[in-house]
């Protein structure tokens, strides 16, 4: 049971699930105790195939030594690092690129509200033209970590449309927090069916944007491939080119959806909560390279970027966050706009005002369904071809149970389970079966 | 002298006919909103009177005057006034330029003195000398895996050909009577090239480094857009961002009037080595 289970509640269990332990904390902390050992375990049984020479090896050379000469030849120590609690930083200077969205709040605002300081990191953001341009940064190790979209870390590590690096997933930036936008001249045509030979924009072809806007119009009888056009553009410039008419409307990430409406060339069609609310959109990746030669600084960075999740997910610090956020140095963007963005109260471009409270959320756990979602929708799509070992990769690369260990170090209550299902326009998803899920799309490519 | 007033009244005539169009082509087309609902109004900036688009000259002037009157401030890493932005531009283009003399004078040299040589490579330059610069920046990013050392590549690039070509133009027409006196007075190798071709190359070579600098600066603004390193195009880059038109066009002043400042050093440059027959 943790702290905020009620003990009243007839169908809470006061015992963990195993049923060993007193409470859930107790059960989870031996867990971890039990996966280093069985990490451990599983390389010693691989060098020692039968259990008598192991026996005879550790006896002949002690413990500690055979410790030593495994540890050179596997990185368990980096490894078991990583499972220590706040130890001494191997790097205090870090680089972090970001793309000047609303999606990098919380790695953004951890700066001017000092949650890298509290760390004792000296951290330098750096503002980045493009999402091509942040991975081949992070690929070239100009950048310790960096702002990227959440499928973006998953096809870096499987080596699509670019060198097969490893990457992993930190933390989620972001839930929700994107919208289509269209061209005023378009405010007659709110119906997908329309959009034949429309010409939309999304940041990145490893996007949530993307995938959600071929979804979008997929479930309204058009394809994506054939019925539209989709183009790459970097979100500064998806404003500029709506204004030059290059763009009938994009699905891009916001301030730049905001930002159309405020400078009254466009509105906002729908909010991509509408499409599927919680979906995730940007994510905190490092290179799994960089996580092993320093655990320590990963994780003081870990904790700062939650903590700053935390604030963020408060309705009430979203002014203050706004502010913090505006100037030149990060965002560069009008206040109102961001506001707009942040406090879910908005102008829709059309004349109304609208209160979606949760048009940005900041659920930071990379929970592995988000990843195999993503994955069945590059499988559908034909950016990955033959089988994918979804669930495998996914593991590999989003860190869910780090983040939640992260999260109960700095005392923020971590969610067991994933608050919301995945719903995408009334359909659930059932990440145990992702081949069928894919296979139940009637307008795909794969 | 009556000439030069003449063209100065002309010049003059012509910044006020653009700045008159500019103040027409900026009126404000929208007042403040009436009949709106007036905090649909405050979302929408239109509480207050709003230009669409073209800055007018007064909000320019601040825009100008703003930025001159603390050039140098550092408001973080991505936040640097012009000045230091500009000292950011300038360093690169510098190293790059330098590189490329050190590469294309003493190259330029060979391919001047042996025809061999010169056959022998003129097919590689005349292939290499019209690619984009910035088409190799992929390349370079992907080569070098360092994006400020690829912009500096892709100066060195550009500004390696105009000198190149030139320097080889320069030597091989220096005029053969004074080889031929060279000769005569039993000057050495180097005593010649020193001595003789490259005080009478001089000129040719200075013309070619300033059509390369000339590029060079051409070309590192969009190399800044492209990788956003800070400089004068991470500047343009990030008041675009924010659409303020303002600021671009106060950083497109600012790189105009550098250039021309630089062209005016090439062109000291040349007259002072520049020689009569």
């Amino acid at each position: 049971m943790s702290l905020f289970d009620n003990p009243y509640d007839p169908n809470a269990r006061l015992a963990c699930a195993c049923g060993r332990h007193s409470d859930r904390a107790a059960h989870e902390a031996d867990t971890e105790a039990l996966s280093a050992q069985a990490l451990e375990t599983a390389v010693l049984k691989a060098l020692f195939p039968r259990d008598a020479e192991r026996r005879r090896f550790l006896r002949a050379v002690g413990a500690t030594a055979a410790n030593a000469a495994i540890a050179s030849l596997f990185p368990l120590g980096a490894l078991q690092a990583m499972a220590q609690e706040k130890g001494k930083l191997e790097k205090k200077d870090v680089k972090i690129g970001f793309i000047p969205i609303t999606c990098a709040t919380p790695l953004i605002m951890s700066a001017p509200l000092g949650f890298y300081e509290k760390q004792g990191l000296n951290v330098t953001l750096v503002k980045t033209a493009g999402w091509a341009l942040i991975r081949d940064k992070v690929m070239n190790k100009e950048y310790d970590a960096s702002h990227m979209l959440a499928p973006m870390p998953l096809a870096m590590s499987m080596g699509v449309g670019s060198n097969a690096v490893a990457m992993n997933v930190a933390t989620i930036q972001n839930s929700n927090g994107q919208a289509i936008t269209l061209a005023m001249k378009h405010k007659d045509k709110r119906d997908p069916k329309q959009w034949k030979g429309f010409k939309f924009a999304v940041p990145f072809e490893y996007s949530m944007h993307n995938f959600l806007l071929r979804y979008y119009v997929a479930e309204h009888g058009l394809d994506p491939d054939k019925d539209i056009q989709i183009r790459v553009v970097p979100p500064p410039e998806m404003v500029a080119n709506l204004r030059s008419d290059n763009l009938d409307g994009y699905l891009g990430p916001d301030p730049f959806n905001q930002r159309a409406v405020y400078d009254q060339i466009g509105f906002i069609h729908i909010l991509t909560r509408e499409i599927w609310d919680g979906h995730p959109c940007c994510s905190f990746g490092v290179r799994t390279e960089w996580v092993k030669e320093n655990p320590n600084t990963f994780a003081a960075m870990y904790r700062a970027v939650l903590s700053a999740a935390a604030m963020a997910a408060g309705p009430e610090n979203r002014t203050t966050i706004a502010n913090a956020i505006a100037p030149a140095n990060y965002l560069n963007q009008p206040v109102p706009v961001l506001e707009q963005v942040l406090t879910g109260k908005y102008a829709d471009g059309l004349g109304n005002i609208k209160t979606v409270p949760n048009r940005i959320e900041f659920d930071p756990v990379p929970w592995s369904a988000l990843g195999v979602w993503i994955l069945t929708q590059m499988k559908r799509w034909g950016y990955v071809k033959g089988d994918v070992q979804y669930k495998s990769i996914v593991d590999q690369v989003y860190l869910m149970t780090d983040a939640k260990k992260r999260m109960k170090e700095e005392g923020i209550a971590a969610p067991a389970e994933m608050p919301k299902k995945i719903i995408v326009m009334g359909k659930a998803f059932d990440a145990s079966k992702p081949d069928a899920y894919v296979q139940g799309f009637a307008i795909k490519k794969a | 002298m009556r000439e030069r007033a003449k063209s100065w009244v002309l010049s003059l005539l012509l910044l006020a006919v653009l700045l008159f169009s500019w103040h027409l082509a900026s009126l404000p087309k929208s007042g403040p909103a009436t009949g709106m609902d007036p905090e649909y109004a405050k979302m929408m900036g239109l509480d207050k009177p709003k230009s669409d688009g073209l800055p007018t000259l007064s909000q320019m002037g601040a825009t100008v005057r703003k930025q001159l009157s603390n050039p140098f401030y550092d408001a973080g890493s991505n936040d640097k006034g012009i000045g230091i932005q500009l000292a950011y531009s300038l360093g690169r283009v510098g190293l790059g330029f330098f590189l490329a003399a050190l590469v294309a004078i003493p190259l330029g040299f060979v391919i001047g003195l042996s025809p061999v040589v010169h056959r022998a490579l003129n097919p590689f330059i005349q292939v290499l000398k019209p690619i984009s610069p910035l088409a190799w920046m992929p390349l370079a990013l992907y080569t070098i895996k360092d994006s400020a050392t690829s912009s500096i590549f892709v100066i060195f690039i550009c500004s390696v050909w105009p000198m190149l070509i030139n320097t080889a133009h320069g030597v091989s027409s220096v005029r053969r009577e004074w080889l031929n006196v060279a000769r005569t007075l039993e000057a050495g190798t180097m005593r010649t090239c020193f001595e003789v071709i490259l005080p009478a190359a001089a000129p040719v070579i200075l013309t070619g480094a300033r059509i390369s600098m000339g590029i060079a600066w051409l070309v590192i603004v969009a190399a800044e857009m492209l990788v956003g390193n800070l400089g004068v195009g991470y500047f343009v880059w990030n008041e675009w961002n924010n659409l303020s038109l303002a600021n671009v066009i106060f950083a497109i002043l600012v790189i105009g009037v550098v250039g021309m400042i630089l062209d005016l050093l090439f062109g000291a440059l040349q007259r002072a080595v520049t020689f009569v027959e």
